[in-house]
């Protein structure tokens, strides 16, 4: 234990409070190193304060939703305001532990209280986050969203190459999920073609699995932008790989229509869903990167927690009918429903490009909606 | 590295500093451990629920295999969103609790000391699809909770986030706590004075705190922390025998407390 070797005179503890608060701004009464306060004195003097605090916090909490009137909201704040007063005092005439956690653990809660992270006042309005929202977000992050086209692009010409060259490849590159994808495509289309189909039987279990899989590989593709993109970038390119290698088999044997009416309906919303995913982590791997601000790391985060929410909502969502589409569509194969199929597919596509594009802009500008 | 920040301090507006607890891994991970424990306890009796549908309709003539499949798919659909959404629920509702974060006391802040955002919520459970890698061993996380400041997962960094134990705080009842009854030394003013004069607050703070926290010390620790204690302030101000006799170490820094907190007056 060190002895200070300093003797000022210990003052009476309140006295010495009052008359140095008078006195003196708080940074120097910090410096004054021999003055206790009168710790019983105070803690019965202000308890009833603090517990006043404390149950309006506890009331709080039990109902975060909970506007307070404005009469109330102000005695938070005066009571607040007194704990707070109070946790400077104890800390620099008492420093007694137990009360000063006390109080810095009501001082934090009523901090937090009445200190939001800010960006969350403004009420969710469904239809505008539709017509508005999510397209005009899509759009201001465009670049991000062609690299991860571009990205997928490249995968899908490696793929369609590597098979070209070498075919036996198909087998290695077709992950186990996907085996069936290994049979020679005119064998399928026959036997498929041949199939009755039953519009419901197995149809439930394949569009769940369908959703909750895509879903999973687009959050996963927006998430891994953490590590500098590499990883989102990674998965665009397996997965283009994939759909490269798949195209240039089916087609290469002929059967190019048959691939079309198969894709088409459900992939014309399940693919840029993918993009919008890698489009996310895109911009979390420029976030990461800082490239072009003075923002330190947790404030770039910050700037585009917004934005990665309504792209990662609005690809889910597309994922959703993606994947009720595929399982009650697109695996019906039958050559007299194929031009529906194909016309399907084609006017989904042209829809969602037209939402994406102009959705949200102001007619005569042609600019973002605020 | 691990244990580089314990807390973290919050500096507000109006100039109070003041500091939060940050929860170490470990309390993490058995607050995670009961989570996954409710994650499949729901996800279970999910399934439950709908094989007992399943079976009831399977009799039924035409519409029941379709029925069924349709158990099958929602038992799927059930399971994820239970295991995606659960953390954003509980922590949603909760202000930033899950059922295991609740039993061990912690909570989920933002990381300047603010409310938690539901954007926030959102973001930092979505990552855990992230942490989780490779497979639900949960390296990720765990390697960036080990090696970060404030013990945060990707999903706490991404989100501005990080967990903090909470504290049951009361103030203490000095009453109970200071010298019980009448304390000796009131006897002798003007040694009490000379105490209250060569004490300084943190002399005075060792005394106080090893009262309040007397009954957490083992036997032998007690007595070695108030033989030393009380040895220092027989030093600082020596009573005389008449007030002293009979006082075991602990009721002579009791007495001191009491002298330097309480009966403090001009």
């Amino acid at each position: 234990m060190e002895i200070a070797n300093e003797s000022t005179p210990a003052l009476a503890v309140s006295c010495t409070f009052k008359r140095q608060s008078r006195l003196a701004s708080t940074e120097s009464v910090l410096h004054i190193p021999h003055v206790i306060l009168d710790l019983d004195k105070f803690i019965a003097k202000e308890r009833p304060f603090w517990e006043e605090l404390a149950e309006l916090l506890r009331v709080q909490s039990e109902d975060a939703g909970r506007t307070p009137p404005l009469s109330e909201a102000r005695r938070f704040y005066y009571l607040y305001q007194r704990a707070a007063a109070d946790l400077v005092k104890l800390k620099t005439f008492a420093g007694e532990a137990e009360t000063a956690r006390f109080l810095e653990n009501i001082v934090a809660k009523a901090y937090s209280q009445l200190h939001s992270s800010g960006g969350e006042s403004m009420p969710f309005r469904p239809l505008n986050w539709i017509t508005k929202t999510f397209p005009c977000t899509f759009r201001q992050h465009w670049r991000a969203f062609a690299l991860s086209i571009g990205t997928f692009a490249i995968g899908a010409l490696f793929g369609a190459a590597a098979l070209k060259i070498n075919y036996d490849l198909k087998a290695d590159f077709i992950p186990p999920q996907f085996a069936h994808l290994n049979e020679k495509p005119s064998k399928r289309v026959e036997r498929e073609e041949k199939q009755d189909f039953d519009a419901f039987q197995g149809r439930h279990t394949f569009s769940s699995q369908l959703m909750t899989h895509n879903t999973k590989v687009t959050i996963m593709t927006m998430v891994s932008g953490f590590f500098w993109g590499i990883f989102t970038l990674i998965l665009l390119f397996y997965n283009g790989t994939i759909i490269g290698i798949v195209m240039f088999d089916y087609l290469s044997d002929g059967e190019g229509i048959f691939l079309t009416a198969w894709l088409l309906p459900h992939g014309s919303f399940e693919l840029p869903a993918i993009f919008i995913g890698g489009q996310a982590g895109l911009i979390i791997a420029r976030a990461m990167f800082g490239w072009g601000t003075n923002l330190k790391l947790r404030q770039r985060l910050a700037r585009i927690r917004g934005d990665l929410l309504t792209l990662i909502t609005g690809a889910a969502l597309l994922l959703i009918w993606a994947g009720i589409v595929e399982s009650f569509l697109s695996q019906y194969h039958s050559d007299r429903f194929y031009p529906w199929k194909i016309g399907f597919g084609s006017i989904q596509l042209l829809a969602l490009i037209l939402y994406l594009s102009l959705s949200g802009r102001h007619r005569s500008t042609g600019t973002p909606a605020a | 590295m691990l244990g580089q920040t314990t807390s973290l301090e919050v500096r507000t507006l109006e100039g109070v500093t003041f500091s939060v607890p940050i929860a170490s891994p470990f309390s993490r991970c058995l607050a995670l451990a009961v989570d996954f424990a409710v994650v499949v306890a729901l996800t279970l009796l999910i399934s439950q629920f709908i094989g007992i549908f399943q079976s009831s309709v399977a009799e039924i003539p035409v519409i029941g295999s379709i029925l069924s499949d349709f158990g099958a798919g929602a038992t799927i659909l059930l399971q994820f969103i239970v295991f995606t959404f659960y953390g954003m629920v509980t922590e949603w509702l909760w202000s930033g609790q899950t059922v295991g974060k609740r039993l061990f006391k912690l909570r989920v802040i933002d990381d300047r000391g603010l409310s938690l955002g539901v954007k926030q919520i959102v973001i930092r459970n979505l990552f855990r699809l992230l942490d989780i890698l490779p497979s639900t061993f949960y390296l990720i996380g765990s390697i960036s909770c080990l090696i970060t400041k404030r013990c945060q997962r990707i999903g706490d960094i991404a989100a501005g986030t990080l967990v903090i134990r909470e504290i049951e705080a009361k103030p203490p009842e000095f009453e109970e706590m200071l010298a019980p009854g009448e304390n000796s030394f009131s006897t002798k003013p003007l040694l009490e004075a000379r105490l209250r004069q060569n004490t300084s607050p943190e002399e005075a703070r060792i005394a106080l705190d090893a009262v309040a926290r007397r009954n957490e010390l083992s036997p032998d620790n007690r007595l070695h922390l108030f033989s030393q204690i009380a040895n220092h302030f027989r030093e600082v101000a020596e009573f005389p025998d008449e007030v002293t006799a009979g006082l075991s170490d602990e009721q002579y820094v009791r007495n001191v407390a009491d002298t330097l907190f309480r009966r403090a007056r001009v």
